[in-house]
């Protein structure tokens, strides 16, 4: 049955609450998930505070400043800090996004970061993505061909093209799928919604020669119909994309191919 | 020790290539009760408190008994599909999934079937 409890070792003890930074005037409490496979403890919520004259408009450069001049065990992805790279995903305040182009200002009072949602946890703020990329992998996210590779490029007309957006931009952080309750309670058979806006993104490309070998592999009641237009996918991207419209697009494309 | 890999979990036994006609018929009958729930009140609601006589004669009239027998058949059938969903959202034991599906099925025929002969009774037996 579905869980609406933590696991007795998941459950959450306060942390440690480090020093503050002297002769500061402007500062700042940030409450970080903290959790060590190493130490066999329950995971904790530690509280640092900063000095904000002295820190980056974003979340990231908080993290980043947390870690340089705190605490270096504190642990986390992050890459590009533009992003476009999709390593910083993390919940920060409630919400699923990418902690480098979030904004400190947008944040009331102390600033709670956890890992994305109901996924297992490396260390801190890392989750385990490796089943999020397998199943972005079985959707076949490349151009599928039956005709022999042209001498140049696969032609796409400029309306065709423009089919792709909104779709392309997706950087697979998986912050909409771990803020799917349907990907929660069965993300072992439901692709969540960024696996089927990745779908959708090579069904709608004018050049693939597999659109229906790709509606089969999704005709299921798990893979596929597990969306139940929740739409926190599309209320929490942080590119603004809306996953949940790609899927009803699919939905739809089921229901022409048998009328 | 399981040595499966990721790729191998995640495409399970493969598609079950269905889903897509439970989800447009769910969708249809959603559609289709609209205009049979408000024909049901408009039915029932002036039957309230009425005579015998008043309810089997307006069930004469084939409209009125077919409407409300589809009105019944398309609820159950939709309760069906809907209530089925539901359990294969929150239910993961296979076991379990499998004796509330037909758990499912059972009551809802059951009690959509038997709304179905009570019209038919009350149409032409009285």
């Amino acid at each position: 049955m579905v869980e609406l409890t933590l696991p007795k070792n998941s459950r959450m003890t306060v942390g440690k609450t480090w020093p503050k930074p002297e002769g500061a005037t402007n500062v700042r409490a940030f409450k970080v998930y903290r959790w060590n496979p190493d130490t066999g403890e329950n995971p904790s919520l530690d509280t640092y505070f900063l000095d904000m004259d002295k820190c980056g408009p974003m979340v990231l450069d908080a993290l980043v400043k947390i870690k340089s001049e705190v605490d270096p065990t504190l642990t986390f992805r992050r890459s590009c800090r533009e992003g476009i790279c999709g390593s910083c995903a993390m919940n920060v305040d409630g919400i699923n996004t990418l902690a480098c182009i979030y904004g400190l200002d947008e944040i009331k009072g102390d600033v709670k970061i956890y890992p994305l949602p109901h996924m297992e946890v490396i260390k801190d703020l890392i989750p385990d993505l490796t089943h999020f990329y397998a199943q972005h992998a079985s959707i076949m996210p490349w151009l599928e061909t039956k005709t022999n590779k042209p001498a140049t490029e696969w032609r796409q007309s400029i309306e065709d093209r423009k089919k792709l957006d909104g779709l392309y931009e997706c950087v697979m952080c998986a912050c909409c799928s771990t803020s799917c309750p349907s990907y929660w309670w069965n993300g072992d058979r439901y692709l969540g919604p960024a696996a089927l806006l990745h779908a959708y993104r090579w069904i709608i490309d004018s050049r693939d020669e597999a659109t229906g070998e790709r509606l089969d592999e999704l005709q299921d009641p798990f893979k596929l119909y597990r969306c139940h237009t929740i739409m926190n996918c599309a209320k929490t991207c942080p590119k603004g994309l809306n996953p949940a419209k790609a899927i009803a697009e699919i939905k739809k494309k089921m229901v022409e191919r048998t009328i | 020790m399981n040595f499966k890999t990721d790729r191998s979990k995640v495409s399970g036994l493969g598609s079950a290539k269905s889903g897509a006609s439970h989800w447009f018929g769910e969708r249809l009958k959603s559609v289709a009760l609209i205009p049979l729930t408000i024909i049901f009140i408009l039915v029932m609601a002036p039957l309230i408190g009425k005579d015998h006589n008043v309810v089997i004669e307006s069930f004469q009239n084939p409209f009125t008994s077919i409407s409300i027998i589809l009105f019944f058949l398309i609820t159950f059938k939709h309760l069906e599909e809907g209530l089925q969903v539901v359990i294969e959202d929150y239910v993961h034991s296979k076991g379990k999934l499998l004796f509330l599906i037909i758990f499912n099925k059972l009551f809802c025929w059951t009690f959509g079937l038997t709304a179905v002969f009570a019209i038919l009774k009350i149409t032409f037996a009285g």
